[in-house]
């Protein structure tokens, strides 16, 4: 559309003039709303002057006076402030595009609403979906964005144990704890150590959980089967049971000289079996034993999840497409190839890749069973801890090393949003419809 | 041809023969811990060892000892309030989200959904020093409110999604027709559309209800008294000192939690596929 030189002067004054947030409205002849905007840009400036600035300039220099600044709060404050000023922002370039908007409704002779009675109305009946989402957005700023950006901040810090607020201040520390992690070499061979472990375990549990149920699901799928649901109940008990009582049942259960793995299982696999004679396994003092016994376990708590998510993909997955095979002449594996395999991927390959993500960070089967150990593998580590576990040990042991815990975090984080993003794309399982 | 039906008969039998074998021994390797679990509740004395055995007085003694010296009962109701409000706040949150994100086009609906996808990737439970810090700053360390607003808050970006997905199965024409009846949009989300995913709601419930009751690394982080701690931290007291382990005590306050627990879950077990599926997988 073609406008006229006073219209395009008008949208350009009205953008202008909102620099100041509410005067382009109220040159709109939106008075309500104009006024709006101007008290919350007052309260902005009014906030900054008093608090603001200050907790921002606090965010550099992280405190003066040791005993009298405590680093940690102005840390704290500093990273609200942003957040409020990144509102801010975001009110800033509504407040323009809006001014622009409604200059350009005018300059096309479309009708604007001027009286406060129908910009409330509008503000009700467009604001329905803003006003419904508000509260998720407000739960998960608090509970995982700001918490975000706190570890972010703290992983550039030197805040450890050698420095705890507000006796002694914080300082900013660049890339330290990250060069330290991955060059410095009494937390390099550690870092190694347990990440590898970490990749170890969370393919190798979450491969077998994922064999174990779908496995299971075609066994139990079978026609001819009799007390089907009375199999499907028992299945489903791992997932049923809190897992946690699982686990330290489990623990209790591998004790090397009096669990029941020891003194009855194996005892009666060498009785049963002949020619095998396995005798008492070291599960909880040997790094190896421990690695296989959470490995097996997780197998056996993660199964029935994939189990009861698979039986319900065959149960849809339409007679004839087997009947089509058949009549091709596809024998039972092929069958299974061809048929059911890719109906199950389809729809359940997102769902196993949060199945290892969770594993990834599976805190509790590693740290319950064995509390990561048996022994140590330098730098406050257990021979069986992932990074999650060894995250929290260097978080509440006796000598926390808060900053480098905060950067172990962050490597967390990326790593696993990276994998999620590259697989999501490739399975374009979250493609969104519009 | 009587030979081939023969062989033919013969490989039926050997695939039934390793169905029901396999089916045993799964079904055998599941209930033997867990009946090892729940035996050793009703065992008199000091358990000592952790294995399957009927020898032995039958008692439940455990079960008194367990209200009576310990603090079971406390940290079981702390977990109940913990349960319920992180239930009832969670659910409501996302439906209201989820219905939101289902049902209207706004100005920033697409890019806010992707905000969505990637929170929900981040694994929130490992930001422990920043939880440790603002704990500080608030006076909320050992305290459950704070712990249930991370419970909240955590699990609200991965629900809406799935709440989303679920909200989509329920077909548009029927809000458009009342629409065109006159309902407003309170009576529309209210009367007909939130109806229709009672099963996901029931669903999302449960999930937010277990959460409280298996969660462990942030409860223990962040509650330091025992009297407010809740089961998972309190039972593991029963069996985390190796000179003077509670086996017993420790079997009796896990069966009290996992006997509701289990109810609960088989109870809605129905609804778990098509909540995971139509919500996982749609976008």
């Amino acid at each position: 559309m073609e406008y006229i030189e006073t219209d395009k002067k008008r949208m350009r004054t009205a953008t202008l003039l909102s620099i100041v947030p509410g005067l382009g409205q109220i040159y709109n002849k939106q008075l309500f709303k104009g006024i709006a905007f101007l008290i919350v840009f007052a309260l902005f400036v009014i906030e900054m002057i008093n608090f603001g600035a200050e907790a921002l300039i606090g965010l550099i220099t992280l405190g003066s006076t040791p005993g009298m600044d405590h680093s940690l709060f102005i840390l704290i404050e500093g990273s609200l402030q942003l957040l409020i000023l990144l509102l801010f922002i975001l009110f800033y370039a509504i407040n323009l595009n809006d001014a622009r908007k409604v200059a350009k409704l005018w300059a096309e002779g479309k009708k604007v609403n001027t009286s406060i009675k129908s910009i409330l109305f509008n503000m009700v009946e467009h604001g329905f979906p803003y006003l419904f989402t508000i509260p998720a957005y407000v739960a998960m700023v608090f509970a995982i964005v700001f918490p975000v950006l706190v570890t972010i901040f703290i992983a550039f810090t030197n805040y450890d144990f050698y420095h705890i607020p507000p006796a002694k201040l914080i300082d900013w520390a660049g890339f330290e704890n990250f060069t330290n992690i991955f060059f410095l070499s009494s937390y390099r061979d550690t870092f190694l150590a347990v990440f590898g472990w970490t990749v170890i375990w969370t393919v190798a549990a979450t491969t077998l959980q994922i064999t174990i149920g779908i496995f299971t699901a075609i066994v139990l799928n079978q026609k001819f089967i009799k007390f089907k649901r009375v199999f499907g109940i028992i299945f489903l008990l791992p997932w049923a049971v809190p897992a946690f009582i699982t686990i330290m049942s489990f623990s209790n259960m591998f004790n090397d000289s009096i669990g029941a793995i020891n003194t009855q299982v194996i005892p009666l696999i060498d009785a049963l079996i002949p020619f095998v004679d396995i005798g008492s396994m070291p599960w909880k003092t040997d790094p190896t034993f421990t690695k296989i016994a959470i490995i097996l376990i997780q197998g056996w708590l993660g199964f029935p999840f994939i189990y009861v998510l698979v039986s319900g993909i065959l149960q849809s997955i339409p007679e004839e497409q087997y009947e089509a095979a058949r009549i091709d002449g596809a024998g039972v594996l092929q069958r299974f190839r061809h048929v059911t395999m890719p109906a199950i991927f389809t729809i359940a390959a997102p769902i196993f890749i949060t199945q290892y993500t969770g594993n990834f960070n599976n805190f509790s089967m590693i740290y319950l069973f064995n509390e990561g150990g048996p022994g140590s593998i330098g730098a406050g580590a257990g021979s069986t801890d992932i990074l999650i576990s060894w995250i929290y040990k260097l978080t509440t042991g006796t000598s926390p090393q808060y900053s480098v815990a905060s950067a172990v975090t962050l490597f967390i984080s990326l790593f696993i949003i990276a994998i999620s993003l590259i697989v999501f794309k490739k399975t374009k399982a979250f493609e969104m419809e519009d | 041809m009587n030979k081939i039906m023969k062989s033919q008969k013969t490989s039926q039998f050997v695939g039934k023969f390793f169905t029901y074998f396999y089916l045993l021994i799964l079904a055998a390797i599941i209930i033997y811990p867990l009946l090892i679990t729940a035996s050793s509740a009703f065992k008199a004395g000091n358990v000592a060892a952790f294995d399957l055995s009927f020898d032995t007085e039958w008692t439940l003694d455990n079960f008194k000892r367990l209200f009576g010296e310990t603090l079971f009962g406390e940290w079981y109701w702390n977990t109940l309030i913990i349960a319920l409000v992180t239930m009832v706040v969670q659910v409501t949150v996302i439906t209201l989200a989820g219905y939101t994100y289902s049902r209207y086009r706004f100005v920033g609906r697409k890019k806010s959904l992707m905000f969505f996808l990637i929170v929900q990737m981040v694994p929130t439970t490992a930001a422990l020093t920043a939880f440790y810090v603002m704990a500080l700053l608030m006076g909320a360390l050992n305290q459950t409110w704070f712990l249930m607003f991370l419970y909240i808050g955590g699990g609200i970006p991965m629900n809406t999604w799935l709440m989303k997905g679920y909200f989509d199965t329920v077909p548009y024409d029927l809000d458009e027709s009342a629409k065109l009846d006159g309902a407003g949009h309170f009576r529309i989300f209210i009367q007909i559309v939130l109806p229709l995913v009672k099963p996901m709601i029931a669903v999302q419930s449960l999930w937010a209800f277990m959460t409280p009751f298996g969660e462990y690394m942030l409860a223990k982080f962040l509650l330091r008294t025992p009297e407010k701690y809740t089961v998972a931290i309190g039972l593991q007291t029963f069996i985390n000192n190796p000179q003077n382990q509670k086996v017993a005590l420790f079997s009796a306050g896990a069966i009290l939690i996992a006997i509701p627990i289990t109810l609960l879950f088989f109870m809605l077990q129905k609804h778990f596929v098509a909540g995971l599926t139509s919500g996982g997988t749609k976008g």
